[in-house]
């Protein structure tokens, strides 16, 4: 199987893109927040835009070497890219948005009915829905024989139905597609279901490459662990006091040079007031309480904390059945909590 | 019954002209849209026969066509004259009508969603085959209104066509050189007649125009 090989560096005004990253078959991530430079990333190997140095290979060609003045044109590439927009030709039906690339009318009738689009065949991508025009565009991407697919927020435009029907579609595709992918996204969730490898990109620098189980439990820098969704961080002292949480920490022995500590919101365990004053203990001052559709989020603060620091404020996620005013003491199990470095 | 060869003459300059205007207006526009560096600079000067004044177009037409120019010269070879015939006219009316041309075909060109062009781009079409089977049909009521409006500019060009094809009775007079000799030799009538008549054209072809958006909207 081909691998991808990116190693690229980019300037944009103030903003600085500085990608490494290696994959082959397993389906690679780029999860951020936007404007973090995962789209740029994506047209950089597509050749829409062009780095200012690197390197980027796929298989044995080469795409792009500064060091030697290659440029390959985006046309010749042979990178599948699925656009944010669906980016269908606007005065061609679905039909021929097929077969102008692929030139061959039968294929395009399978690709339609592969993806269960037959009936739109003769429409115009204006009166085509969300789902069905992901599936022309991806029906198109596939005509084109590509040799690397790079997904760009494709779900993003698409309802919560839409959403999990065309991610298993896409999955599959991915699946049976012999050669890298990569996927750009901002939602952990759909991350974690699509991809095997994790990479965390933060204003333009990939930061973090795991694979997604270690990822999950072990997020390397308080932005991976904000991107894993974990919604309680800290910074610590030396000496283990939370200074956002405005709590002493017990740690675990052997913990040494972690500078950050983060505590997943539904981890946490009510007690009663014989805990008061203990370590890894919230005396609670409830600021709100949201009702989510399956779950109570309790957005709390230790009661008599001076710090105003967003992280001041943490959350616990808990069942209907808890009710927010009985909730007077919280604990946190210290081999739970996520120690960050960085 | 007065003399209808100016009208004749206006449209065989006006037709031949714009017919120039159209090819080099639109592969310009494309080459323009499609440059990364010196843009400003290469959009500018294809724009200013826009603002220069007529007989300054005139003038540059003269000595860059003319019989004593190396261009002008050339042309001899093939019997070609510039000067004081109705080629030369269509010549100045393309100079000075081609910014019509060129501007509108780039504003329509650039409306094509950008996004489009770079998926035809990954899914490996070539930049004639985007130009043809996606920009163009995209920026066809646009081009159209280009052509339009750079036909109508032919029709009223004055200075610069008197400037270097003179004001030949039969030959090289236009509608508004006939209206500017009428004026001259006093027969207010004859005056009259034409400036109806350019009136009347001008006014269908803008209605014309103006009907353009929504014959595009009919097609969606």
């Amino acid at each position: 199987m081909n691998t991808l090989n990116v190693d690229i560096k980019k300037k944009c005004g103030d903003f600085f893109l500085s990608v490494k990253f290696v994959t082959s078959g397993d389906r690679f991530a780029l999860l951020g927040a936007s404007g973090s430079g995962k789209t740029m990333t994506l047209k950089c190997i597509a050749g829409i835009e062009k780095p200012d140095e690197g390197f980027i290979s796929l298989g044995d060609r080469v795409l792009f070497d500064s060091s030697k003045k290659i440029n390959v044109p985006c046309r010749e590439r042979k990178v599948g890219y699925l656009f944010q927009n669906y980016a269908l030709f606007p005065n061609m039906t679905a039909f021929e948005n097929i077969n102008m690339i692929c030139r061959d009318p039968e294929r395009t009738a399978d690709l339609l009915k592969k993806f269960n689009i037959e009936g739109c065949a003769s429409l115009k991508p204006s009166k085509l829905s969300g789902g069905q025009s992901q599936r022309v565009a991806l029906a198109r991407m596939l005509a084109s024989d590509p040799e690397v697919i790079l997904l760009d927020e494709p779900f993003s435009a698409l309802d919560n139905y839409m959403h999990t029907i065309i991610e298993r579609e896409i999955f599959d595709i991915l699946s049976e597609f012999n050669g890298p992918s990569v996927l750009v996204s901002h939602d952990r969730n759909e991350v974690y279901r699509m991809c095997g490898t994790i990479g965390v990109m933060d204003n333009g620098t990939l930061i973090d490459v795991q694979d997604k189980e270690s990822f999950f439990k072990h997020p390397a820098t308080v932005v991976s662990a904000r991107l894993t969704g974990c919604k309680n961080i800290t910074a610590l002292t030396e000496d283990g006091f939370a200074s956002d949480w405005g709590i002493r920490l017990e740690l675990p022995a052997g913990t040494g040079a972690a500078k950050f500590a983060g505590y997943r919101a539904h981890y946490f365990e009510v007690v009663g007031e014989e805990y008061k004053g203990r370590p890894n203990v919230f005396e609670v001052e409830v600021e709100r309480v949201i009702e989510d559709t399956f779950s109570r989020v309790i957005c709390f603060r230790q009661k008599g904390n001076e710090s105003t620091s967003p992280d001041s404020l943490l959350t616990y996620i808990t069942g209907k059945d808890v009710d927010a005013g009985s909730v007077k003491y919280l604990k946190l199990d210290p081999s739970g909590l996520i120690l960050l470095e960085r | 019954m007065m003399d209808l060869s100016p009208l004749l003459i206006t449209f065989k300059i006006s037709l031949a002209a714009t017919a120039f205007v159209f090819v080099t207006g639109l592969l310009l526009a494309w080459g323009v849209t499609n440059l990364k560096r010196g843009r400003a600079v290469i959009d500018a000067v294809l724009s200013l026969p826009l603002v220069l004044p007529p007989t300054v177009m005139g003038f540059l037409i003269l000595i860059s066509v003319g019989s004593n120019s190396p261009a002008g010269k050339f042309l001899d070879n093939f019997g070609l004259r510039l000067v004081f015939t109705w080629q030369g006219a269509a010549v100045a009316a393309a100079v000075v009508s081609f910014p019509v041309m060129y501007r509108g075909i780039r504003g329509a060109l650039e409306q094509t969603d950008s996004t489009v062009i770079q998926a035809g781009r990954t899914l490996g079409l070539s930049e004639f085959k985007i130009l043809r089977k996606i920009m163009l049909p995209e920026a066809a009521p646009g081009i159209l209104a280009s052509v339009v409006l750079s036909f109508a500019r032919c029709l009223g060009e004055f200075g610069a066509t008197l400037m270097v094809a003179g004001n030949i009775p039969g030959k090289t007079q236009t509608m508004s050189v006939a209206v500017y000799t009428a004026m001259q030799s006093g027969d207010r009538t004859l005056a009259y007649k034409w400036v109806a008549i350019i009136v009347l054209y001008s006014l269908l072809i803008l209605v014309g125009l103006n009907c353009l958006p929504s014959l595009r909207r009919q097609r969606r």
